[in-house]
């Protein structure tokens, strides 16, 4: 007997005994008021990231120009923003691990958790989002849903290779509870509300 | 209405007087309580070890002084957790069940069954810290625990509120265990005693002169404790203070 | 390896590197941050040396003396008040993040439903799962203990002529011995969850499910570190000690030809591998070697995508009070031109599918919130229980996998209770710890001399005339009290406390005096 059939006949063999029927998931009313982008920026900044502030009628880019500016290696997964390396050009993974900044669009965000969703399209290559020191993420307003049980709702979990929320950056606080930004992956995460 | 008292054995042998406030409250509320002679013990030592073979007679017993009463009360939240979840070492009859399920601890008692409005008699003006044994805490639920999202409620609190001139102080952990955890306080001493130094240690930063319980075990292990440690705090009973007990 | 250059204060590249004080887990409107595990206020060990306290004495399958080493845990009084504020502060936090929810204790009840239905349909499941994975172009191996999933990932890598492995953290590979028998096979594995490396590093299990090195002071870790990774062993600054491993990890995982994650849900509908991570080291595992290997405990199936509205709402806020960890990642499918493998394990579960009074346990999602609350736990350290799992789901869950060797296990608890309410797939935790007792005992699994303890109190206490001639005059009373009340052969309860007072009568005593004279009353 193969170790999967052993494995599934000790489970009929052992199968609790009762009814345990698979309960419906009632939609719970969502704990975040109406403005879901005020909701989704208060909850990313305590998750340690941050909506870039835009004046009024100026350029939403306008912040992070002189940041892109100031980087040696900038790899951008959007139109909106011209890096210096081309994602779809590389050839393994781990040749973005001189990438300062990543440039990526959300397929969408959640505005109780203050999560951003990428899938393996968004991102191109999906190491660049962690190899990155820093992650600016562009966010149509109009693509926020209100909570994280009408995210699962969405088609793009079952649909992708690879689909990931990001809530803000890499975050650790193994060593006596001091939280420390990028344990492993990228220290900062900034999203500007962009449209589409 | 028959109304058996049970004394359990360390409140026998170590605080009497515990079972004394007990009998005395009860006859204030015009009961007659009956105290059946040749009672000793629930069973909880044994069962709490795991040892249930071990406490099939001390159960039996029990059963056995208590059949027939209409309410068995006793001052004691874990031995009554003990007969109303945990006594089934021996077979469950009809006159078992009915004995597990008359029985009731003393804060429940008075303050489900007798639904007791005042207590004239009582006062007692001094600051206090109310500890919540765990197993009238989660086990017979005397109140809400810290851990779940639900209304709050504490039965004790809403009978020692009837008790002129007390002052109930917080304590930063308000329903953090206090490590005697039965015989856990002999097997596991190094811990019991770490978690009853931290206890007492909350109980006197909050400024407690008193601490009240619905437990004697706990009070029992928290007064060794505080008086290794040299702090003054005093331990009572919730039976002698709702009595009347000046302290 | 050198650490020199790596603090994040001199680092003009990164400016938004924090600077090394508590200051820097504030958010940009002053207000403290909390996320991951991020404490609510500093938790600072102070900084005189102590060392630091070790686990317990493993000596084959002899039973583990759990209070041995929780009394040494507790002689070390720096490491004990940290981990205990620690996770106390853990604690307060979950019931924060769960007091902010109106529906928590439903979700709570969902969670069990969902976890208790599908473990009851975990054939149909489980073969879903690898029907859908198959799709995706994932091959799926089936492993009946730790010793097989270890082959089998050894004949994966031998396959691929792969010699180094990264991973991120996963409790079912600590379970498997993982890293042991890949050591002895001549495979580097890189732990890549900070906590893990350095307990890597240390030569130590995990402390804690979540929190592998939450018994270590900063102290310690720079310790390691100077040891291992060549830091300044002067200096213990988190932020210094996190970039130091951030900076020497990062090399081994460029290199490494394999990746390993564990499982944290696995979705039967979509065959998709959930983990949930705060450092995005899963993520790192998983996207950056050519080959890709989740390893999955048998009991991390859910039925559909639906349900991690569910669980993903409830795991962070138990785990770290937090609403959701910083990364939850699905692997559905390999990357173009690599391979993912994924192994399920069953390793005991199966068989602890059919134990009555025990079967639920495997509900359990692994936030460690049992452990957080429990106050044992935190004064004794997770490695005083010298098991895999430690803490109230490690005392019912050990003893499956060794009912002698963790005999003891169920004994460390007191009680309260507190662990199955924090439980968000409620497990009746302590309820189980109180019917490992009775197995153990009725097994002889227990002390001879506890047993009979037991045995002479059960003799006493049902005879009542015996019960009263112990207790019933005062002198007679000290001397016959400790052995069948406080059951104290060698007077360990007054070692650390004061013995009562001996009443100058018992309430028996009392009782006969008062009211029983000429038969009144």
């Amino acid at each position: 007997m193969t170790s999967r059939e052993a494995t599934l006949a000790a489970i009929r063999a052992n199968r609790p005994k009762g009814d345990f029927p698979l309960p419906p998931i009632p939609a719970f009313t969502p704990l975040v008021g109406e403005d879901l982008v005020a909701e989704f920026g208060e909850r990313l900044k305590r998750m340690g990231g941050r909506i870039e502030p835009v004046a009024e009628g100026s350029d939403p880019l306008a912040g992070i120009r002189e940041r892109l500016a100031g980087a040696k290696v900038v790899a951008s997964a959007v139109p909106e923003v011209t890096g210096n390396r081309d994602l779809t050009m590389v050839a393994k993974p781990g040749d973005l691990e001189d990438v300062d900044i990543a440039v990526v669009r959300a397929v969408f965000g959640i505005a109780e958790s203050g999560s951003v969703l990428f899938t393996e399209g968004e991102l191109i290559v999906n190491s660049v989002a962690y190899l990155a020191q820093h992650l600016i993420v562009l966010l149509d307003p109009t693509d926020l849903v209100d909570t994280v049980q009408s995210a699962y709702r969405r088609p793009e979990f079952a649909s992708s290779a690879y689909a990931v929320l990001h809530t803000g950056p890499s975050a650790t606080a193994d060593i006596e509870g001091v939280l420390i930004h990028g344990a492993q992956g990228v220290r900062s995460l900034t999203v500007v509300m962009l449209p589409r | 209405m028959r109304v058996g008292l049970f004394v359990p054995c360390y409140v026998d042998a170590f605080e009497p007087e515990v079972g004394i406030a007990t009998l005395e409250l009860l006859e204030r509320f015009g009961l007659k309580v009956e105290y059946p002679y040749d009672q000793t013990c629930c069973g909880q030592p044994m069962t709490n070890t795991g040892c249930h073979a071990e406490a099939a007679a001390t159960e039996a017993l029990f059963v056995k002084n208590f059949s027939g009463f209409d309410y068995i009360v006793a001052p004691s939240g874990s031995c009554v957790h003990q007969v109303r979840e945990h006594l089934t070492a021996i077979p469950q009859t009809e006159e078992v069940k009915a004995v597990r399920s008359r029985t009731f601890e003393l804060v429940e008692f008075l303050h489900d069954v007798l639904k007791i409005e005042e207590l004239p008699w009582a006062e007692f003006p001094h600051r206090v810290a109310y500890h919540n044994n765990c197993n009238s805490l989660r086990g017979i639920h005397h109140a809400r625990p810290s851990e779940l999202n639900k209304p709050f409620f504490s039965k004790p609190l809403d009978l020692l509120k009837k008790v002129k001139g007390i002052e109930i102080v917080d304590l930063a952990r308000p329903d953090e265990c206090c490590g005697f955890g039965g015989t856990f306080s002999v097997f596991e001493p190094a811990v019991s005693a770490k978690m009853g130094y931290d206890k007492v240690t909350d109980q006197s930063k909050a400024g407690a002169d008193y601490v009240v319980s619905a437990d004697s075990s706990c009070l029992m292990h928290q007064k060794g404790c505080a008086e290794r440690l040299g702090l003054p705090t005093k331990y009572i009973h919730i039976a002698q203070v709702l009595n009347g007990a000046a302290a | 390896m050198s650490a020199e250059g790596m603090n994040p204060q001199k680092d003009p590249l990164h400016p938004q590197v924090q600077p090394p004080t508590d200051e820097s887990a504030r958010g940009q409107d002053g207000q403290r941050l909390q996320h991951a595990e991020g404490a609510s206020k500093p938790v600072r060990a102070p900084a005189a040396r102590e060392a630091q306290p070790r686990g317990a004495k493993i000596r084959g399958d002899r039973p583990i003396d759990q209070a041995e080493a929780a009394e040494r845990f507790i002689a070390a009084p720096l490491h004990q008040a940290a981990h205990d504020a620690r996770l106390w502060d853990v604690r307060k936090k979950r019931d924060a993040a769960t007091q902010a929810i109106p529906e928590w204790e439903e979700l709570r009840e969902l969670a069990s439903q969902i976890k208790t239905h599908t473990l009851a349909n975990l054939d149909t499941y489980l073969e879903q799962f690898e029907a859908a994975a198959k799709a995706n172009g994932v091959h799926v191996h089936w492993a009946a203990d730790g010793a097989e999933h270890n082959r089998i990932v050894h004949g994966i890598l031998r396959d691929h002529g792969a010699k180094t492995l990264i991973k991120s953290k996963s409790m079912l590979t600590e379970e498997c011995g993982f890293r042991h028998y890949m050591a002895a096979n001549g495979i580097d594995i890189i732990e890549t969850d900070l906590g893990e490396r350095i307990q890597q590093l240390d030569d130590e299990e995990p402390s804690h499910v979540v929190m592998p090195a939450v018994h270590k002071t900063r102290i310690d870790v720079a310790e390691v570190f100077a040891r291992t990774l060549g830091t300044d062993p002067t200096n213990d600054d988190a932020h210094y000690l996190a970039e130091s491993q951030r900076v020497t990890t990062r090399p081994l995982i460029l290199q490494a030809d394999a990746g390993m994650t564990g499982c944290n849900f696995a979705i039967a509908e979509t065959g998709t591998v959930v983990t949930c991570t705060n450092e995005g080291n899963a993520d790192l595992s998983g996207n950056v070697p050519k080959l890709q290997i989740h390893s999955i405990g048998i009991e991390k199936l859910i039925p559909r995508i639906e349900h991690l509205g569910v669980f993903i709402r409830v795991l962070a806020r138990s785990a770290l009070g937090s609403t959701i960890t910083q990364y939850t990642s699905h692997f559905r499918a390999p990357r173009k031109g690599t391979e993912m493998h994924m192994v399920l394990v069953d390793n005991g579960r199966s068989a602890r599918l059919g134990m009555e009074e025990f079967w639920t346990s495997l509900k359990c999602i692994r936030c460690g919130a049992c452990m957080n609350t429990c106050p044992v736990y935190r004064r004794s350290g997770g490695l005083s229980y010298g098991a895999t799992y430690s803490g109230p789901i490690g005392l019912i869950i050990d003893p499956t996998f060794n009912k002698r060797k963790y005999s003891t296990l169920p004994f460390s608890s007191t009680m309260n209770g507190s662990c199955t309410n924090v439980c968000p797939v409620k497990i009746n935790i302590h309820e189980q710890i109180f019917a490992w007792r009775k197995v153990l005992a009725e097994e002889h699994q227990i002390p001879l001399l506890k047993q009979g303890m037991m045995k002479a109190a059960g003799a006493v206490l049902s005879r009542p005339a015996a019960y009263r001639a112990a207790i019933g005059a005062a002198d007679s009373a000290l001397k016959a009290l400790p052995r069948f009340a406080v059951y104290n052969p060698a007077n360990t309860w007054g070692k650390k406390r004061e013995m009562p007072e001996t009443p100058k009568q018992s309430f028996h005593a009392w009782y006969k005096q008062n009211r029983m004279k000429g038969g009144a009353k």
